[in-house]
């Protein structure tokens, strides 16, 4: 691994380790219920980023595997949730 | 030993890290600074279009030329975000719309069309 | 018979195409084999989950639509970026527009819905029940005669040659 892409990939993941910060502040103090799941869908989409910056770092495309997984969770407790706050049920 | 890429694949692949890292960190600073939370709604689009592109076209370009194969595994997670970030999305408006008319928000605009009107007599909010 | 055994040809191809990126560069005779068996076997099986049939026309104007949509998610990408850091005089103020909607056809609605949630910048919030309107929320509000004619002639023309 050069220098070069090996600074750029700490430049990268410490971006998203700050973004994912502020956005556990707004989970944390979030005025609204839409708050916080909207703050849960940004923090599992920075997750997924950083295992695919993983994946460059340790060059193993195992990574993408977990990747999609927490993509595909992500996206379906952020869906049920939502769908909770709007009708009071998961599946009507 | 795996030998070292030509520079002509590391500078686009650092580069584009780098900028889905910006974006990334834009997406977060909107959503804790807006006031609004339509507003808030916004940025993170920020982190589920351009970053994840620029970390997919990143990866794409690495691991092709580290192989020496067209090695497109990564396109998967951009259909894959295309196809889910607008049902998140428009479920999370339509449940903010839907609260703030029961809860009797005058900055909501009126429902478009009059059968899903909210009670305006103090009736009980439909939960 | 084909179209029987191919209710929709597209999805068809679409999910050959899925399952050979999910496998990478492994792709023997046997991955071929087994994504062909998907491609034929999920819309034969789904086909009546499905509440309309698509009819698609033109691939033209849909790849056109397709480069433009691209476009515009990097150009409004810069936009929000630069609308979120600002600060004082130039903080955007965000605001409602109402749509009115020619396109009728559900599908050709589906996507612009899609279309509309992925452009950082603008959110799909709320159709009329009898779809003739759309409550989009707009993250930059200046002038909303303008936005209504560029989602209009940007996005619902191009779907309505698609799709009706």
């Amino acid at each position: 691994m050069s220098p070069l892409l090996f600074s750029a990939i700490v430049f990268a993941i410490g971006c998203y380790i700050t973004a994912m910060a502020l956005a556990l502040l707004r989970l944390v103090r979030g005025p609204s219920a839409q708050d916080r799941v909207l703050a849960m869908d940004l923090i599992c989409t920075i997750a997924m980023l950083i295992l695919m910056v993983l994946a460059i770092r340790y060059r193993s495309a195992m990574y993408f595997e977990a990747a999609l997984l927490i993509s595909i969770f992500g996206f379906v407790s952020s869906a049920a949730m939502a769908k909770f706050l709007l009708r009071g049920e998961v599946i009507e | 030993m795996i030998p070292p890429l030509p520079l002509w694949i590391e500078i686009p692949v650092a580069l584009l890290l780098a900028l889905s890292g910006l974006f990334t960190l834009g997406a977060a600073i909107g959503v804790v600074r807006f006031r609004a939370f339509f507003q808030r709604m916004h940025p993170p689009a920020l982190a589920f279009s351009f970053s994840a592109w620029c970390v997919t076209l990143a990866s794409i370009l690495y691991f092709s030329a580290q192989d020496g194969v067209l090695s497109l595994h990564a396109w998967l997670i951009i259909i894959f975000l295309s196809l889910t970030v607008p049902v998140t999305t428009l479920l999370l408006s339509r449940t903010e719309l839907f609260r703030r008319r029961n809860a009797g928000d005058p900055d909501m605009p009126p429902p478009l069309s009059a059968c899903v009107q909210p009670p305006d007599n103090g009736g009980p909010p439909q939960h | 018979m084909m179209r029987r055994l191919f209710p929709a040809p597209l999805l068809s191809l679409a999910l050959l195409a899925l399952w050979l990126l999910l496998n990478n560069t492994a792709l023997g005779p046997g991955q071929w084999l087994l994504g062909a068996f998907l491609g034929v076997l999920v819309p034969l099986l789904t086909h009546r989950l499905r509440p309309t049939p698509v009819r698609f026309r033109r691939p033209g104007v849909a790849l056109r639509l397709f480069l433009q949509v691209g476009y515009d998610v990097i150009v409004w990408n810069w936009r929000v970026l630069r609308g979120t850091l600002a600060a004082g005089e130039r903080m955007p103020r965000g605001g409602f527009v109402v749509v009115p909607l020619d396109m009728r056809d559900p599908n050709g609605l589906a996507v612009l819905a899609a279309i509309m949630c992925v452009i950082p910048g603008t959110i799909w919030s709320e159709l009329a029940m009898d779809r003739s309107a759309l409550l989009v929320h707009m993250f930059d509000l200046d002038n909303a005669e303008a936005e209504i004619a560029l989602i209009k002639g940007r996005y619902e023309r191009p779907l309505m040659e698609i799709f009706e």
